[in-house]
């Protein structure tokens, strides 16, 4: 589905070059959801931004469905860390927006927008507009209009960061619910572990920045997952451990 | 720091301990404010009606009375209506065209790059040149009509609100234009649908700034060459050695721009709500 041949990105700035991802090969298959983990501004997101098209490999490709990725990639769903919901746009008049584009007429998509805000636990904030929510809220604004987008493969960049614990784990079960009935493929960044190991089918550890593929790992967790208990189980702590165990390493080499 | 923040407390303390008839006339203060106003203004025609004839000789600063007769006499021969209605003509035109114009050219430059950069030193010199020297070549190409003033007024309120509408196009966070186009969006409604909305408060920004210029385009317009019109009135006063006429026209200039920005402020009243959201 995603395939990442030996990508580099280096960023400049005036003179400075400054190396985000460095000599990055990866296969992501159709419904596979893969989680990306690593240090705050180790090049995760710049990841994610060549895959959506949003920046050019400074060397490598990436192909996505057979073909080099070279301008915006439309058949994925994007869901920044920042949340990028239009300010003077009602939370209905913001998840509906993909709807909007497709020129879908405005009964059908208010009625498709509300189903989805009911999904993510918005109902009630339909007419509110972004800056009088909080933050998880934006984000789960965010995830319910890439959900309306319906595209086949996601983008989740730190997606419930801003999110309290319980409510994590809600999300986390909508997402492989949803996940599962789309057969979406999904590619998650986040540098929350649990969430990685709950999620993902693999995992990905990278290396301070520039971003390197540390240590690959399977997570053979049957689908689907029950994401409330599923922490308790000996088989999640035993991956946890073992990812902890090479994650550990960057973060100490952070210290000394 | 904490110097200033010391100074501010002590200034506070100030304040508190004041005598309580400090809150007293605070609470009055609107009314007593007003009062005083009046009765500075009154002070002020007073002292003017004094001063004409004996300390400044009157053909200078002419005096209230006559002043004021000439106001009533426009009035009761209705003349005055016909040279206001010919300055808020020009005004509003000049103010319609200029900001259309204006806001197309801003958003028009602000989403191509290489328009911009190929026009900006033309834009910058004309927008360094005094709109004013223009109005000579305004009325060899419109005559002594009003177009000529429209298109003064017209000249003025475009510039403005063009780099109003430009910088807010520029400003565009492009985060959200990245995110429309990642759900296919067209170029074209890139441009509606983000850019524009975006921008918006940028616009009424450089809208309510230039009205004021729309006024003073108007005017000049009408002072170089006219036949109406309240800067006509005001120039044809002056070459009369009509010094009561000057004044009365200049307070009815003031009157019509406090007017016009009275309209300004309920505007922006309504659009106040808009505004919040879209920050």
């Amino acid at each position: 589905m995603i395939s990442i041949r030996n990508v580099s990105k280096t960023f400049h700035k005036g003179d400075a070059a400054v190396d985000a991802v460095r000599d990055i090969s990866l296969d992501i298959a159709r419904r596979e959801i893969v989680a990306v983990i690593g240090p705050s501004g180790c090049g995760k997101s710049t990841l994610l931004n060549m895959i959506a098209g949003l920046y050019a490999p400074s060397r490598g490709q990436v192909v996505y469905k057979g073909a080099p990725v070279s301008d915006i990639n439309t058949d994925v769903g994007y869901m920044t860390q920042k949340d990028n919901l239009l300010p003077w746009r009602s939370v209905r008049d913001n998840v509906a927006f993909p709807l909007e584009l497709a020129g879908i007429g405005w009964a059908e998509r208010a009625d498709r927008a509300d189903q989805v805000i009911q999904h993510v636990g918005l109902q009630g904030f339909e007419t509110r507009f972004p800056n009088e929510l909080s933050g998880g809220m934006r984000k789960r604004a965010c995830l319910a209009r890439m959900l309306l987008y319906g595209a086949e493969t996601a983008l989740l960049d730190e997606p419930f960061a801003a999110l309290d614990a319980q409510l994590k784990l809600v999300m986390h079960g909508l997402v492989l619910r949803l996940a599962d009935e789309n057969s979406q493929t999904i590619v998650l960044v986040t540098h929350d572990l649990m969430e990685a190991v709950t999620l993902a089918d693999r995992v990905l550890v990278c290396t301070r920045r520039p971003a390197t593929l540390a240590l690959e790992h399977r997570i053979d967790l049957k689908r689907p997952r029950d994401v409330l208990n599923i922490r308790f189980s000996s088989e999640f702590k035993d991956h946890y451990d073992a990812l902890w165990e090479r994650l550990r390493l960057e973060y100490e080499e952070d210290r000394v | 720091m904490t110097v200033p923040g010391a100074d501010l407390d002590s200034k506070a303390v100030v304040t508190d301990a004041a005598p309580p008839h400090r809150a007293t006339r605070r609470e009055v203060g609107g009314v007593a404010l007003l009062l005083c106003q009046l009765v500075l203004g009154i002070v002020i025609v007073l002292a003017w009606q004094g001063a004409s004839g004996r300390l400044v000789d009157n053909f200078f600063i002419s005096n209230p009375r006559d002043v004021a007769e000439r106001l009533i006499g426009w009035t009761l021969d209705g003349s005055i209506f016909r040279h206001i209605w010919a300055t808020v003509h020009a005004t509003l035109m000049g103010f319609a065209i200029g900001s259309v114009g204006g806001t197309i050219l801003g958003v028009w430059l602000g989403v191509s790059p290489f328009a911009s950069r190929l026009l900006s030193p033309y834009l910058n010199a004309l927008n360094a040149l005094p709109k004013v020297a223009l109005a000579p070549l305004f009325v060899l190409w419109f005559g002594l009509g009003i177009e000529s003033k429209i298109a003064l007024a017209a000249v003025l309120v475009l510039f403005l609100v063009f780099l109003n509408t430009y910088a807010g196009v520029r400003e565009v966070d492009q985060d959200l234009i990245d995110g429309a186009r990642l759900m296919r969006a067209t170029r074209t409604q890139v441009i509606t649908k983000v850019i524009i909305p975006s921008a918006m408060s940028w616009v009424f920004a450089g809208l309510k700034i230039s009205v004021p210029y729309a006024l003073i385009g108007a005017v000049l317009g009408e002072m170089i060459a006219a036949n109406r019109g309240l800067g006509y009135l005001v120039q044809f006063s002056g070459a009369q050695f009509d010094t009561a006429g000057v004044f009365a026209v200049l307070i009815v200039i003031a009157l019509l721009a406090v007017a016009l920005n009275f309209l300004v402020e309920i505007v922006q009243h309504r659009m106040e709500r808009w505004r919040i959201v879209s920050r």
